[in-house]
């Protein structure tokens, strides 16, 4: 191959442009120099305060919530993160605490109350207030059948020994004391608070 | 804590000049964060915390014989608690750490970068990777001393923590130091943290951890996430360099390349340039005696 001034010069050119293609134009960066900032992705969010569900601690939460509940904007949780206006943990979450939102946003989340019949293979969907009845006449009819008026000694004891009760975490003051009232008045003895644990 | 003024000004881009010097942005403070291993319990919240702001789901985990949830950062772990199980004076001592980017003031993995915007360092010290502009050439891998960023073969992309820069703009603190039930990391100018800092490490002595130090090494020119360690004199058992630099390797080369394109480019177009001028008279007039020269042949026959 005979090489000719301007093929040479052809070739220069043409390796120089490759060499420098892509981020520059004869050596200067032609690619702006922007702030890839990125964006907040609570920024267009609302706020829900929420207390956390997990034990006894209460810590406070702010739930940040997308969508206006237009008919095809269904409202999800994006976030969710301790809330610094509690008292209780100023902001900071435990590691399960800081879970949450995967209990909220979860396709397997139970959303409806779940029966299992005594002898019963499969779980049957129910609503709370078939749910509701149904507890109340097995604690009727298990209180019925198991009260104890006086002990083997003759003391007067007025007790039912046929259950127990087991208070749930994210119970409030109140609501921990209108359990205890509800059935220590059914003369429970076992009353149990996951609060303890 | 002084509010930062434009939290999001920019120090360094990778791969590109300096951007221009602001006086705006020589009073933007920086910012840092403090672990102080004294007071981490290794609840993993911190971990949590990251994994659900950044949206980076859950990944198959299996135990390994350790407290610890996955063996290394991932590409979706931006941040991982290490337990380290060490031997000190007959008993078991659990060296653990935090482990996420330490934000360098001397990032390797931006002077290693040769991919333009790719890698972002603000003028508060936060560094950060830009997905859209990374061509995932991994060579951020080999800069950093510190192991962080890790490569995603499905995206072929790098990822590392943020430190939050998108909290930190917005004049929040990352989800990190937030979630921190104990407060064992702590955001703020790294002034103020230094100052804590020094002040933790004097407590641990009193307390009789007599080699317990602060963790700014000046081989990177310190860093915007700081360790309070209670063993400093264990820096290997943390799985912490004692001395780490930017780790360049033959990257520089690489830029040297650019340069020598460019030149070539500017040589070949002046020299075109030149040609034009020099020659191109002649060629025309070549050209026109060879025309006149086909017109009297033409007007012979």
């Amino acid at each position: 191959m005979v090489t000719t001034r301007r093929g040479f010069i052809k070739l220069g050119v043409g390796a120089g442009a490759g060499l420098a293609a892509g981020t520059s134009v004869l050596g200067f960066p032609t690619d702006k120099v922007e702030a890839a900032t990125r964006t907040l992705k609570i920024a267009q969010a609302r706020e829900f305060h929420s207390v956390c569900p997990y034990c006894a601690v209460g810590c406070g939460m702010i739930a940040y919530v997308l969508g206006d509940e237009a008919r095809n904007a269904v409202p999800t949780v994006v976030h969710i993160e301790g809330d610094p206006d509690s008292p209780i943990n100023a902001g900071a979450l435990c590691p399960k605490g800081a879970t949450t939102m995967q209990l909220t946003v979860n396709r397997r989340r139970v959303l409806k109350p779940l029966y299992r019949a005594p002898g019963a293979a499969d779980w049957k969907e129910m609503s709370w207030s078939e749910v509701l009845d149904l507890l109340a006449q097995r604690i009727k009819e298990t209180r019925d059948r198991t009260f104890v008026t006086v002990d083997s000694k003759g003391n007067t004891v007025n007790r039912q020994e046929g259950f127990a009760v087991a208070g749930g975490a994210a119970f409030s003051n109140e609501e921990g004391y209108l359990m205890a009232k509800l059935f220590r008045a059914l003369g429970t003895v076992y009353i149990e608070q996951q609060a303890r644990v | 804590m002084s509010t930062p003024l434009d939290p999001l000004a920019i120090r360094r881009i990778s791969a590109s000049p300096s951007p221009n010097p602001s006086i705006r942005n020589g009073n933007v403070p920086a910012v840092a964060k403090l672990v102080d291993i004294g007071l981490c319990i290794g609840c993993k919240a911190c971990e949590v915390a990251c994994k659900e702001w950044n949206d980076l789901g859950v990944e198959d985990t299996y135990n390994f014989g350790s407290y610890q949830s996955h063996k290394a950062l991932t590409p979706n772990t931006w941040d991982l608690m290490l337990f380290n199980e060490v031997e000190i004076n007959g008993g078991l001592q659990w060296l653990i750490r935090k482990d996420s980017c330490l934000h360098c003031d001397e990032p390797g993995c931006l002077l290693a970068c040769p991919a333009p915007g790719a890698i972002v360092q603000y003028a508060n010290g936060i560094v950060d990777f830009n997905q859209d502009k990374c061509i995932g050439c991994q060579y951020c891998l080999v800069g950093c001393p510190f192991d962080i960023p890790k490569y995603d073969p499905k995206s072929q992309k790098v990822y590392k923590c943020t430190l939050c820069v998108d909290r930190v703009g917005a004049g929040l603190e990352p989800a990190c130091a937030k979630a921190c039930p104990t407060a064992a990391i702590k955001f703020g100018t790294k002034d103020d943290m230094l100052a804590e800092g020094k002040a933790s490490v004097d407590r641990l002595k009193q307390r009789g951890f007599v080699n317990a130090t602060l963790y700014d090494p000046p081989g990177v020119g310190g860093t915007h996430m700081m360790y309070v360690v209670p063993h400093g004199d264990r820096l290997a058992d943390y799985q912490l360099p004692t001395n780490p630099t930017p780790r360049r390797g033959g990257l520089g080369v690489l830029g040297a390349w650019k340069w020598a394109g460019a030149g070539l480019l500017w040589a070949g177009t002046v020299g075109l340039a030149v040609h034009f001028i020099r020659f191109r008279g002649a060629r025309i007039d070549a050209i026109k005696a060879r025309e006149r020269e086909l017109e009297e042949q033409e007007g012979r026959r």
